[in-house]
């Protein structure tokens, strides 16, 4: 079976579906033709429940409290990490609406691993934030007891099997949950994310090979949000394309606009029946943007124009879904304001209770290094 | 009856073929995966063409199908990343690294997230994850298809790490490393692979305990300690010194991490004196640390300083009689254990 879809052709692009203008990315974006992946993919879920099933009024008011929940918590932990609270905190400030989109269909069997840069994942995942912002600041009270931090968050019971802070490193491991669900005769299915600059790590092209070949329910995530740290993606990235590597294993690619909460609900949709369906992986490569710098102390505008994040952030994911949910009349701004209003509690909830709890005691240094030993 | 039809000798790659078997049976979340691991891919006409570079897995794609017995591309950090995942997931992988010098490929799977995720997701995650590979010198394959390397898993808090020494431990750490709910290494030499021993092995299933040493022999002049191949060579070097007189202890150690000190500290305050013989590396090694161990907690026993027995900083050489200068022999150990003695 030759499933196409969203590849890089010739035909015109298809902007301004959602009234959005055209990009100006250098590799040239593909809106997927929607209609077209539903016509070969025909939606069948063996009886699975997916959280959302489709763009209404509940999903798209939950991505909406999701996404503005994951940029609250990303402000308040670079406050966190400017008084001195922690260390190496990468923002997610901008790229809210892939996980988010992607999310909407997997639910707490299905499992998501993460980067460096994973808050975001997480949230939509739907971690705790209060034990999230607990494990930024080192507490006990934390998702790894205050051992891992903000580069290693994890809850099993939610589905996160971690971020992880090797670049490329969760590729492999994505593809081995995958297979767990083949073998158990589950219908789980297992999303990886990465950015552009794990692109280029050989990991992904391994795992793209064995997931092509044992036809593994993964979804392989690129986060391209243009930087590989501080190497522009048109730099590290041979081809100008991450979805395009992979027709070299036989398996779907497809580049999205990933600032358009609805298209990664839409295309991921269709990833996530693929996997669900035994149909097996797919790559998704989600054109988005990092608005702060690689670990917060770097300031971007050393390797990029004013110009450049001044477009980039005209395209906010958030406020591109405020704009659908109020132009579809799904919610008011009144409405809306209640949302943000409950983000912002939710926050400071976490804040306080983080910064209230305890630090880890002495004897967690040497506990949980073995299962037994 | 008579004893000789009571003992079962199986060869050491019998012995591990059989403990995969028999946990395949106990357990459906076991899995195997590897290179040519079955052989033959997915033709029909050709299943179990190979059954495993060192024919560990023989037959087990026949008993237990595709599904769990799983030929693998030549992907190291592919599919030792995908054993990762599926043991933190819920199955039982065994991943056959074929010979341990191809670890440099697939170090960041195993140091960074096997080893690592138990801690870093406190406690919440485990990784039942198996590694058997092939390790040691003295079958003609250079330098790339020779070394030991042992010690470099055994410096990663979170790892195990087991090194039998004959086919009854090498069943039986087998399905204690399978059964084990964290990452175990399980180092297996390849001279000692085609051997069989006097030893009896059971045909039914059993386990020996990770992190025990086994008493070879007990004496009262000197210990010789052994890991893996070595163990067979000091028995070899303490026939040669009980020709001599000497009463020769000799301690299989087996398992590297956790390493059974307790039973090394009492050998070696019995008998005050010590020659470690290992085939790894010789800096930063088990060895050395052995040595310090013993230096530091038994200092005021010792009769003598802790010697070390194991190939000079060197690459393994192909040339035959250049390799056979590389590997500790019967030879070495009993010039070092009667440089000690006398």
């Amino acid at each position: 079976m030759s499933i196409t879809f969203g590849r890089f052709s010739n035909q015109p692009a298809e902007f301004g579906k959602f009234g959005f203008q055209k990009l100006n990315w250098h590799a040239v974006i593909i809106a997927p033709n929607l209609k077209s992946i539903s016509a070969i993919v025909p939606a069948l879920r063996r009886g699975v429940e997916m959280p959302y099933e489709e763009l209404n009024k509940e999903s798209l008011l939950w991505m909406y409290e999701t996404m503005v929940t994951i940029r609250r918590f990303e402000e308040q932990s670079r406050r966190e990490a400017d008084a001195g609270k922690l260390r190496g905190m990468h923002s997610s400030i901008g790229q809210e609406a892939v996980p988010t989109g992607i999310c909407a269909h997997l639910n707490e069997k299905d499992y998501v691993l993460g980067t460096h840069r994973s808050h975001h994942h997480c949230i939509a995942k739907g971690l705790d934030i209060n034990e999230m912002m607990a494990e930024l600041l080192g507490k006990s009270t934390g998702t790894g007891k205050g051992k891992g931090g903000t580069m290693h968050i994890a809850d099993i019971n939610k589905g996160m099997l971690g971020a992880n802070g090797v670049v490329g490193s969760n590729i492999p491991v994505a593809t081995g949950v995958a297979l767990t669900a083949k073998v158990k005769g589950t219908d789980q299915v297992s999303v990886v994310f990465f950015g552009d600059g794990a692109s280029s790590q050989g990991v992904l092209h391994e795992s793209m090979n064995l997931a092509g070949i044992w036809k593994l329910p993964v979804i392989f995530v690129c986060e391209n949000n243009r930087y590989a740290e501080a190497t522009p993606f048109e730099y590290s990235v041979a081809g100008g394309s991450v979805a395009n590597r992979a027709d070299g294993y036989g398996i779907p690619g497809v580049t999205i606009d990933g600032q358009s909460a609805l298209d990664v609900f839409e295309v991921s949709k269709e990833a996530v029946s693929r996997a669900r369906m035994g149909e097996g992986p797919t790559l998704i490569e989600a054109q988005t943007y990092r608005y702060q710098g690689h670990f917060g102390a770097d300031d971007p505008l050393g390797y990029r124009s004013k110009e450049e994040q001044e477009y980039y952030m005209s395209r906010d994911c958030i406020l591109m879904l405020q704009k659908h949910i109020l132009d579809g009349a799904y919610a008011n701004e009144t409405q809306l304001a209640a949302i943000d209003m409950k983000c912002i509690e939710a926050v400071n909830t976490a804040t306080e209770f983080a910064n209230n709890s305890p630090f880890p005691d002495p004897k967690e240094l040497i506990t949980d290094v073995y299962v037994t030993y | 009856m008579t004893q000789a039809q009571t003992v079962r000798q199986i060869s050491f790659i019998q012995a591990i073929n059989e403990a995969l078997r028999q946990e395949m049976h106990r357990d459906p979340d076991v899995i195997v995966m590897g290179e040519d691991i079955a052989g033959g891919g997915e033709r029909e006409d050709f299943q179990d063409a190979w059954g495993g570079p060192m024919r560990l897995t023989k037959g087990l794609v026949n008993d237990f199908g595709r599904l769990r017995v799983r030929d693998t591309p030549i992907s190291e950090a592919g599919f030792v990343g995908a054993g990762v995942g599926a043991a933190a997931s819920g199955l039982r992988p065994v991943v056959d690294l074929m010979y341990v010098s191809f670890y440099g490929v697939c170090a960041d799977q195993i140091t960074n997230n096997a080893a690592k995720m138990h801690y870093m997701f406190g406690g919440k995650v485990k990784v039942p994850l198996t590694i058997m590979t092939g390790i040691g010198a003295g079958t003609n394959s250079a330098a790339q298809h020779s070394e030991t390397l042992y010690s470099i898993f055994t410096h990663f808090p979170g790892l195990k790490c087991v090194v039998p020494s004959n086919p009854y431990n090498a069943k039986g750490l087998m399905a204690a490393a399978i059964r084990d709910d964290d990452p175990v290494i399980v180092f297996n030499n390849r001279q000692l692979m085609g051997l069989r021993f006097e030893d009896n092995v059971p045909e039914e299933s059993y386990t020996v305990e990770i992190g025990k040493s086994e008493l070879k022999t007990q004496g009262e002049d000197i210990t010789l300690l052994g890991i893996g191949y070595t163990t067979r060579v000091c028995m070899e070097a303490a026939a040669l010194l009980e020709e001599r007189g000497y009463s020769v202890e000799v301690l299989d150690l087996l398992s590297l991490s956790p390493m059974d000190e307790d039973a090394i500290l009492s050998s070696v305050k019995k008998t005050r004196k010590i020659v470690i013989v290992d085939e790894d590396y010789p800096r930063c090694s088990i060895a050395t640390d052995i040595s310090a161990l013993v230096a530091e907690e038994a200092f005021d026993y010792l009769d003598a300083p802790p010697k070390r027995v194991t190939p000079p900083h060197t690459q393994v050489p192909y040339s035959r009689p250049l390799e056979a200068l590389f590997v500790p022999t019967k030879e070495k150990v009993l010039a070092a254990a009667l440089e000690v003695l006398e």
